[in-house]
């Protein structure tokens, strides 16, 4: 008996019971929620598996980036949906990065009134939906834009009115090819560069011309190598005739509308970080770098950016997580995204939920784990290396 | 740039402390002049402000008539107007049994609290809802800020107490409730909110036995709260993280049981140290309410958006956003201030 009381009271068998009671409970509910499902799903005349993928999917889509047509089949359709997600998000992060820290920075401005209006509009966006602004920039702001004909231009070669704004094209792309591998081959020599140059100062104290070499090659080549493409390409810039833009690119309304409220939205939530990373950096730091004889710009690059941004690598993983899952919101105003075309118009032609639904959310959950796990390797190269 | 932050100086050397920054603050001040004049002009000096119809809209600014004509709407929705006390009275209850936990004495507060949540959910939707001798009122017809406001504390009344159940099982020394919590929080943490509320509403459904039907309402709900759990979770992460580990060690010494070391001496710091953060999370359940509309149930925003479409009032897309969008904002950045004074108050 003694043996038995025991035994119920041992902490390991306990531990052991607990979890084995949990994790059959909860088989027992799935086997239950499985069941019903197929049940419901023979009564309704619902097929299951993922043949429908390779039937042809019929669905218009006003805005892709594949060469994907009406009829293709709906395979086609996810990989479009999921380049037009990936569009506006790696758009949206780079625009609403740049905002963010120009906001961020304003925040700790020594003028006041910069402060002011920065903190104003951090206040502002932060305590208003997301899903407000995206319809406030649709309805709101690009349908009440003026029509094609008084479009509003931009230099006078792209033209934004009530049907989207309307770019010009390279008729070829070839030139751009070029300088892009121009440009890829100047950021590796001056890797390399880098590389002797701090090897060089390590061994004999000398310093090397980082500055100039810099200059040339991060900025001199690249916008070089661009003005050359961009002048060299023959551009289909767009023209008025009649009531709408002819040639060119035309990028939908719902997409600027969209980009729009991402960058404005997430903007705010950026510029906390960064003013908070760049707070968080004790301002004895900035003094002894200052006793130890370097120029301000020299502390800034070498004392406080790189303790900021390892406060700030964490927060600003999770604001690119949310604008890759905010992207969905367009949803709402039909942008062709994954979550419109595949869970909204694919699945109301096919009605196969389950399939369609484990699909769409493993996209995101796929491309949150790779860019975690890359922020992950990231944050452990920046971090504080301590004995 | 820090030293100015910080130190506090008169508002003149602030504004107008050397050349450069006087000159800035005047550029900067002629350029708010030239934004908010119009702005204010729109919504104040041009406005209509009295009159019945769109006819009455004859100024060039904005016509708040239609705000006024249509605010029952944006407060209730379709809610018949006649029952329109029940709303009123579930909220009443509500906001006086919060202002009595909050201003009861300190030993009675957690009985006060323990008993509101077992009284005051169920008290709530019947009110609302009816049956058992109210009128029944089918929740197509709920909406407007009240829809907001009941979307808010139900999705919360599902994520509070899953999302510390999570937050306590991915401290667990036990490896599987440990694995367990933390797939659901990550799955839940990785997917857009809008794919979950469409998933719920699709295979809520589909996963009960044939006949059971589950309210529109109430899949939203159950959705917002399953993934709003798994942000909680974190939040009360945090606050367990902070706690030293002598708390618990001393707790078991004591011969308290693993639950009762939890409710006795973990999360009553936990939370405490938490609260900000729960309550910024509640402010991101508020704001994504919202997404509800995508399932065509009209919240507060969704009534405001669904208000365009009235061939009576055409042209009233301005004014709709500004007064929802002012609304949400009056909302949570009340909230947002109460959580920075809980903040300071640590």
């Amino acid at each position: 008996m003694s043996k038995v009381l025991a035994f119920i009271n041992d902490k390991r068998v306990r531990d052991v019971f607990y979890q084995a009671a949990l994790l059959i409970g909860l088989a027992a509910l799935l086997v239950y929620f499985i069941r019903n499902a197929s049940q419901n799903m023979v009564q309704a005349g619902i097929a299951s598996g993922f043949d429908f993928l390779w039937r042809t999917s019929g669905i218009e889509v006003p805005f892709v980036l594949t060469n994907y047509t009406q009829s293709d089949n709906i395979l086609s359709l996810f990989w479009a949906g999921v380049a037009n997600t990936l569009l506006v998000t790696v758009i949206a992060l780079v625009l609403a990065t740049a905002l963010g820290f120009l906001i961020g920075i304003a925040r700790l401005s020594s003028i006041w009134l910069v402060q002011a209006i920065a903190g104003a509009y951090v206040e502002f966006v932060r305590n208003i939906p997301l899903l407000f602004f995206v319809l406030f920039w649709y309805f709101g702001v690009i349908a009440a834009l003026p029509a094609p004909r008084e479009s509003l231009s931009v230099f006078g070669v792209a033209f934004l009115n009530n049907r989207g704004l309307t770019i010009p094209l390279p008729d070829a792309g070839a030139n751009f090819r070029y300088a892009f591998i121009a440009i890829a081959i100047s950021c590796l020599l001056h890797w390399l560069f880098l590389r002797w140059a701090r090897r060089r100062k390590e061994a004999t104290g000398r310093d090397a011309p980082i500055l100039r070499v810099g200059l040339v090659l991060l900025l001199l080549i690249p916008v070089l190598a661009l003005a050359w493409a961009t002048l060299a390409t023959r551009w289909d810039i767009p023209v008025l005739r009649g009531f709408n833009y002819r040639g060119g690119f035309v990028v939908i309304p719902e997409f600027v509308a969209l980009l729009a409220a991402l960058v404005t939205y997430t903007a705010g939530f950026i510029a906390e970080i960064v003013r908070g990373g760049i707070q968080s950096v004790p301002h004895g730091q900035i003094e002894a770098s200052g006793a130890l004889g370097l120029r301000p710009g020299q502390t800034l690059r070498l004392v406080t950016i790189p303790q900021a941004l390892r406060v700030m690598t964490p927060p600003m993983t999770n604001q690119y997580l949310n604008v890759l899952k905010n992207s969905s919101f367009g949803a709402a105003i039909a942008y062709p995204d994954v979550v419109s075309l595949f869970m909204g118009s694919a699945l109301n032609n096919t009605g196969q939920a389950i399939e369609i639904i484990a699909m769409t959310l493993a996209v995101y959950l796929v491309i949150g784990l790779a860019v975690s796990a890359f922020m992950n390797w990231y944050n452990a190269r920046i971090a504080l290396v301590t004995r | 740039m820090r030293a100015a932050a910080t130190l506090r100086t008169s508002w003149r050397e602030r504004l107008f402390g050397t050349p450069t920054i006087t000159v800035v603050t005047l550029l900067l001040a002629a350029a708010i002049a030239w934004v908010a004049v119009p702005i204010i002009r729109w919504t104040l000096i041009d406005a209509t402000w009295s009159g019945q119809t769109r006819n009455d809209c004859t100024g060039t600014g904005a016509c708040w008539v239609f705000v006024k004509a249509r605010f029952s709407q944006f407060m209730y929705g379709f809610y018949p107007a006649e029952e329109r006390w029940r709303p009123n009275l579930a909220g009443l209850a509500f906001a006086l049994s919060g202002a009595a936990i909050v201003f009861a004495p300190q030993r009675l507060k957690l009985r006060l609290g323990l008993a509101a949540l077992v009284i005051l959910p169920p008290l709530g939707v019947w009110l609302l809802a009816g049956g058992f001798g109210l009128r029944a009122i089918e929740t197509r017809e709920w909406g407007g800020l009240m829809l907001t406001v009941f979307i808010s504390i139900y999705a919360s009344l599902i994520a509070i107490p899953l999302g510390i159940l999570l937050a306590l099982g991915r401290q667990s020394e036990l490896k599987i409730i440990k694995l367990i919590s933390v797939l659901f929080i990550e799955f839940w943490r990785g997917v857009p909110i809008i794919a979950v509320i469409f998933l719920a509403s699709l295979l809520l459904p589909l996963i009960m036995p044939s006949g059971i039907g589950v309210d529109r309402l109430a899949r939203a709900v159950i959705g917002l709260g399953f993934c709003i759990a798994a942000y909680m979770a974190e939040a009360v992460r945090g606050g367990l993280q902070a706690l030293p580990k002598g708390q618990r060690e001393a707790a078991t010494a004591l011969g308290l049981s693993y639950w009762k070391a939890t409710w006795f001496i973990i999360l009553p710091q936990a939370l405490r140290i938490s609260l900000p953060a729960i309550t910024n999370e509640f402010i991101a359940l508020v704001k994504n309410t919202t997404l509800v509309l995508v399932v065509s149930i009209l919240d507060l925003l969704g009534i405001a958006q669904a208000s365009l479409a009235d061939p009576n009032w055409v042209g009233m897309n301005m004014e709709a956003y500004v007064f929802s969008g002012g609304l949400y904002w009056l909302i949570c950045f009340a909230l947002s201030r109460w959580s920075k004074s809980l903040e300071r108050q640590r």
